[in-house]
C-alpha cells in the first residue's frame, strides 16, 4: 500500500482529494464519514498504529480534530482531518477502532471540551474533575482565574 | 556462682539484654558501613567522626524523640500492643543461647527447640501491628507475613533439625560439643547443604531482601509498620534486627562449632561473635545484591524446593546417624 | 426516588475485593501517578490510572510564548531528556518555517541526544530496579551504580551548556553553544568508560534468576495493542515492531551513522530491557561516529537570540518528531504568521507508553505492577504536560 494507492482508494470510496504534503497523507472529512473513514484507514489501508488526536480552535470557523495514523511496514501516514461547526463541539469517537483513542480523546474533550460520541468513559484526564472550561480554546484567557485547589 | 543462683541469672539476664541492645544498634551501623562499601558510597560519616560512631545512638535518640502519630481509625489497643508483642520473642530467642561454656542465661536442654518455637511467635506482633493500622498496605503486608512465616518455619526447622540429629541433643552446649573435632557445616555433603537450605530459610524467616515482600516499600511502602513512628518504630525495628542476631547466632552455634576451634579458651567467646557477624554479613550481602522476588515466587520456592529439599536431607542424616550411632561427629 | 432499602451481601466465599489506591504519593510513582487497583486478593482484576497532578497545560504556554523563548521551557515537558524534547521543538519550528540547519550542528544535535539517552535510560534502570528490589535491597545497589554514571554524562552536559537537567541546547536554525576545548576527549573516555559499566550491569542482573523471574513474562504487550495504543520507542520495539524514529523519519543527519535498531519479539519487562540495554551500545557507537566525523563550520543558520520576537515562521503547519529516549516525541505546530505559534500540540512518548498499562495489568500481581511500571519508564512531566 503506498501512498499513491492509498490517494486513489479514498478518492473513489469518498470523493474527496487527499493532499501530500511531508510525507504525510491528509484526508479532509465531513463529521458523518469520520468513523467510515476511521474503518477504511484501519482495515484497508493498514494504518494499525495510532499516533495521536488533537484539535485545533480556528475560533469562529470551528473546531477542527486531527487524527494522525499510521501503517508502519508501509510508512503510510495518515492524517484525517475534520471541521466542526462552530458552536458544536461534537465527533464521533474512534474508541472502538484503535483503543489507543481512549486517552487522546479523553485529553482533546479536557482541553477543548469536545465530546465524542460513543466514547465509553469520558471524564477529564488531565485537570480535575471540578475545572471550569476548557483551556486550549482560545476563548479561555491565560490568566483566566481559578479557585486553589483546597 | 556463689550466690542464690535466681539473682545471678536476673544479674545474667540483664547483661545480655543490655549488651544484645548495643550489639543490635551497632550491627545497624555495620550494615549500613557494609552496604555502603557494596555501593561504592561511604555512609554514616558526621555523626561521630570520622566513621559515624556515634550514629547508632543517634538514630535511637532522635526516635525516642519523634512525635507518636496514631492513626484515629485504628484499633489502638492492637495497635499499641504489637510492637511489644513483636519485639518480645525475638530478645526472648536469646535466652538459650550460650556465649561460652557455662556463659548463658539458660541453658536449656530443649535450646534448639525453645529457640524455634519462640522465633515464631514474633508472627503474631507483625499481624496485630497490620491489623491493627487499619491501612490496606498494612493489612496485605499481614497476608503475606503469614503466609511466607508459615511456608518458611517448616523448611526452617526441618534444616535446624539437621545438627540436632548429628549431635543427638536439643541442647546447645551439647551440640557444640559434638562439634569439638569437626564443624557440622564441614559435614561431607550433608554439613554443606544444610547450611546452605539454612542461610535461605534464615533469610525468609528474617524477611530480608530477596523475601522482604512483607515489607516490600516499593509496593506497600512499607508493609505492617507504615503507620508507626517513634518509639513504636524503634521497636519493631528492634526486633527485626534482634531476630536477625539471633538467627546468626544459631547458626553460628548450629553449624559453625559455636566458640569451639583451634584457640584458647578464653577467645571462645570472641569467635562466636565473629562467627555470627559473619553469617550476619553473608545475609547482608545477598540482602544488598538481589532483587525482591514476588509473593507466589516466594511460595512456590518453598513449597517445591526447600521443603522436599530439607525433609530429604533430614532423612538422610537419619540415616549417617542410624549407621554410625548417635553423637559425635 | 429510590426508596428501597439497600442489601448488601456479606460473601465469606473469597471473593471479596479490595481497592486499593496506589499513588499520587507512592514510593514507586516515579512522579505524581495515582492507580486505583481493585485487588482479589492479591491480583489486581481493574485499573483506573489518574494522571494530570503535574500538568501545566505546556500547550497553552507554547501559545504565548515566542519561538525564541519557548525552546528552554520545551525541556521541562520531559525533564529527564530535556535535549530531546527542546530538540523535539525546535525541529517543529524549522520544519514549519523550512529553515536550514549547518550540518555541524546536526552533529552536535546528534551527540546531544544520544548522550542523553545513556543517561535517560540510566536513570530508568536504576529506578526499575529500585522498584522491584526495594531501596533498602539489592535495587538500590543497581539504582546508586547507575547514578554514578549518569552524573559523568551531566558533568559533560555541564561543560557544553552550564547545566546539568535543563539545558536549553537547542534554538531555531540549531544549537546555541559549540563544544568546548577539549570536549570530545573527555566524551570518548566517558563513553568507554560507560561501555565497560554496561557489561556491568548486564552480569549483576542476567545472571541473576530473581531478576529474571520477576521480569520475563510479566507486563506482556502484544504487536496489537502496542500498534492500537500507539506505544512507541522501546515499548513498541519490545513488542516486536520495528518502528524507530530514527529510521522511519531521519532526521538530523541520522542517515549518516551506523546503527542498529534492536527488535525483541516478547513483549515483557524483559524484552524491553534487553532493547533499551543493546540502546546503551548502540547509542555509544553513534557518538563514537558523530565525534569521528564532526564537520567544520557554523552551529546555527541564524544568529544568536537578541530579542524575544527575533523568529518568525510563515504561515503553516508541520509536524516534526524525534526519536527520544522513551520514544517518539513530537510537536504539531500550527503557525500564523506571528511570532507565536497559533497552536502548539505535544506528542510525549509516556503518554500513550503510560496509556498501555490499564491493558497489560489486570492479572497480574500488586508486586508485578511497580515492574511494569517501572519497564516503561513514565516521566511525568510529559505525560502531564
Amino acid at each position: 500500500m503506498t501512498a499513491a494507492d492509498a490517494s486513489t482508494r479514498i478518492r473513489e470510496r469518498f470523493g474527496v482529494e487527499a493532499v501530500m504534503a511531508d510525507g504525510v497523507l491528509s484526508v479532509v472529512l465531513p463529521r458523518e464519514r469520520w468513523q467510515e473513514f476511521g474503518r477504511v484507514a484501519r482495515e484497508e489501508l493498514g494504518c494499525a498504529y495510532f499516533n495521536w488526536l488533537s484539535a485545533v480552535d480556528w475560533k469562529d470557523q470551528g473546531l477542527e480534530v486531527l487524527c494522525r495514523v499510521e501503517n508502519l511496514d508501509a510508512r503510510l501516514v495518515v492524517m484525517m482531518r475534520t471541521r466542526l461547526v462552530a458552536g458544536e463541539a461534537r465527533c464521533p469517537t474512534l474508541t472502538h477502532l484503535w483503543r489507543g483513542a481512549d486517552w487522546m480523546e479523553r485529553e482533546c474533550y479536557d482541553m477543548f471540551g469536545i465530546v465524542f460520541e460513543g466514547h465509553p468513559d469520558l471524564r477529564r484526564i488531565l485537570l480535575s474533575e471540578g475545572w471550569e472550561g476548557h483551556p486550549l480554546r482560545k476563548d479561555y484567557a491565560v490568566d483566566t482565574p481559578f479557585t486553589p485547589y483546597r | 556462682m556463689t550466690s542464690s543462683p535466681v539473682v545471678w541469672q536476673a544479674i545474667e539476664a540483664f547483661v545480655v539484654l543490655n549488651a544484645l541492645l548495643v550489639l543490635v544498634a551497632y550491627v545497624t551501623l555495620l550494615e549500613r558501613k557494609f552496604a555502603a562499601r557494596m555501593q561504592s558510597r561511604i555512609g554514616p560519616y558526621y555523626v561521630g567522626r570520622p566513621h559515624g560512631w556515634l550514629q547508632p545512638i543517634a538514630d535511637a535518640l532522635k526516635l525516642m524523640l519523634k512525635e507518636d502519630v496514631v492513626p484515629t481509625a485504628s484499633d489502638r489497643g492492637v495497635y499499641n500492643l504489637a510492637p511489644i508483642v513483636f519485639l518480645v520473642p525475638c530478645l526472648l530467642i536469646f535466652a538459650t543461647i550460650p556465649f561460652a561454656p557455662e556463659l548463658g542465661v539458660a541453658d536449656l536442654n530443649i535450646g534448639v527447640l525453645f529457640f524455634l518455637a519462640v522465633s515464631s511467635l514474633e508472627i503474631v506482633g507483625l499481624f496485630m501491628g497490620g491489623w491493627g493500622s487499619n491501612n490496606k498496605y498494612a493489612l496485605l503486608s499481614a497476608m503475606r507475613a503469614v503466609n511466607q512465616i508459615i511456608s518458611y518455619g517448616l523448611p526452617f526447622i526441618f534444616v535446624a533439625l539437621v545438627p540436632v540429629l548429628l549431635a543427638g541433643s536439643l541442647q546447645m552446649s551439647a551440640i557444640v560439643a559434638a562439634q569439638q573435632g569437626l564443624w557440622f557445616v564441614a559435614y561431607p555433603g550433608l554439613g554443606q547443604l544444610a547450611f546452605v537450605l539454612f542461610l535461605v530459610a534464615a533469610l525468609a524467616a528474617e524477611n530480608r531482601v530477596p523475601f522482604d515482600i512483607l515489607e516490600a516499600e516499593s509496593e506497600l511502602v512499607a508493609g505492617f509498620r507504615v503507620e508507626y513512628s517513634g518509639m513504636k518504630f524503634a521497636l519493631i525495628q528492634l526486633g527485626e534486627y534482634a531476630h536477625m542476631l539471633g538467627t546468626s547466632f544459631l547458626g553460628a552455634l548450629l553449624f559453625l562449632g559455636g566458640w569451639s576451634g583451634p584457640w584458647p579458651a578464653w577467645f571462645g567467646p570472641i569467635a562466636f561473635l565473629l562467627k555470627a557477624v559473619g553469617i550476619f554479613l553473608l545475609v547482608t550481602w545477598v540482602r544488598w545484591s538481589f532483587v525482591r522476588i514476588r509473593v507466589d515466587q516466594i511460595l512456590a520456592i518453598s513449597w517445591k524446593l526447600l521443603l522436599p529439599a530439607s525433609l530429604v536431607l533430614l532423612l538422610a542424616t537419619g540415616f549417617v546417624v542410624a549407621l554410625r550411632g548417635a553423637g559425635g561427629a | 426516588m429510590n426508596t428501597q432499602t439497600q442489601v448488601v451481601e456479606l460473601g465469606y466465599g473469597g471473593n471479596e475485593r479490595l481497592m486499593l489506591n496506589m499513588g499520587p504519593q507512592h514510593p514507586s510513582s516515579h512522579g505524581v501517578f495515582r492507580m486505583i487497583l481493585t485487588l482479589a486478593g492479591e491480583t489486581v482484576v481493574a485499573v483506573d490510572a489518574v494522571i494530570g497532578y503535574l500538568h501545566r497545560c505546556h500547550e497553552k504556554l507554547g501559545e504565548t510564548l515566542t519561538y525564541a523563548q519557548y525552546p528552554s521551557i520545551a525541556s521541562k515537558t520531559d525533564y529527564v531528556a530535556a535535549m530531546t524534547a527542546e530538540l523535539a521543538y525546535v525541529s517543529a519550528v524549522e520544519r514549519v518555517g523550512k529553515i536550514e540547519v549547518p550540518k555541524r550542528a546536526q552533529y552536535l544535535r546528534v551527540i546531544a541526544a544520544e548522550l542523553q539517552r545513556i543517561a535517560s535510560h540510566c536513570l530508568w534502570l536504576g529506578t526499575w530496579c529500585l522498584d522491584m528490589g526495594g531501596a533498602i535491597g539489592g535495587g538500590s545497589t543497581v539504582f546508586l551504580y547507575c547514578m554514578r554514571e549518569r552524573e559523568m554524562i551531566l558533568d559533560r552536559f555541564e561543560e557544553l551548556t552550564g547545566a546539568r537537567l535543563l539545558y536549553g541546547f537547542h534554538q531555531v536554525g540549531g544549537t546555541r553553544y559549540d563544544v568546548p576545548a577539549g570536549w570530545d576527549t573527555k566524551v570518548r573516555a566517558t563513553v568507554d568508560f560507560m561501555e565497560k559499566r554496561i557489561d556491568e550491569y548486564e552480569a549483576m542482573l542476567e545472571g541473576n534468576a530473581f531478576f529474571l523471574v520477576r521480569t520475563q513474562g510479566v507486563g506482556v504487550i502484544s504487536r496489537e495493542l502496542a500498534q492500537e495504543v500507539g506505544v512507541v520507542g522501546p515499548l513498541i520495539r519490545g513488542s516486536g515492531v520495528n518502528y524507530d524514529v530514527r529510521r522511519a523519519e531521519p532526521y538530523s543527519s541520522y542517515r549518516d551513522f551506523d546503527f542498529r535498531v534492536p527488535v525483541e519479539t516478547a513483549g515483557d519487562c524483559y524484552a524491553r530491557y534487553r532493547v533499551r540495554m543493546v540502546e546503551f551500545r548502540e547509542s555509544i557507537r553513534i557518538i563514537r561516529q558523530a565525534l569521528d566525523g564532526l564537520p567544520d563550520g557554523p552551529i546555527s543558520s541564524r544568529p544568536g537570540v537578541k530579542s524575544v520576537g527575533q523568529v518568525r515562521v510563515p504561515k503553516g503547519e508541520g509536524y516534526a518528531r524525534v526519536e527520544g529516549p522513551r520514544g517518539e516525541v513530537g510537536c504539531y505546530l500550527v503557525s500564523d504568521g506571528g511570532p507565536k505559534p497559533y497552536r502548539l500540540k505535544w506528542r510525549g512518548a509516556s503518554f500513550t507508553n503510560l496509556a498501555v498499562l490499564p491493558h497489560i495489568i489486570p492479572g497480574h500481581k500488586v508486586a508485578d505492577v511497580v515492574a511494569i511500571m517501572g519497564s516503561v519508564d513514565p516521566v511525568f512531566g510529559e505525560v502531564d504536560r
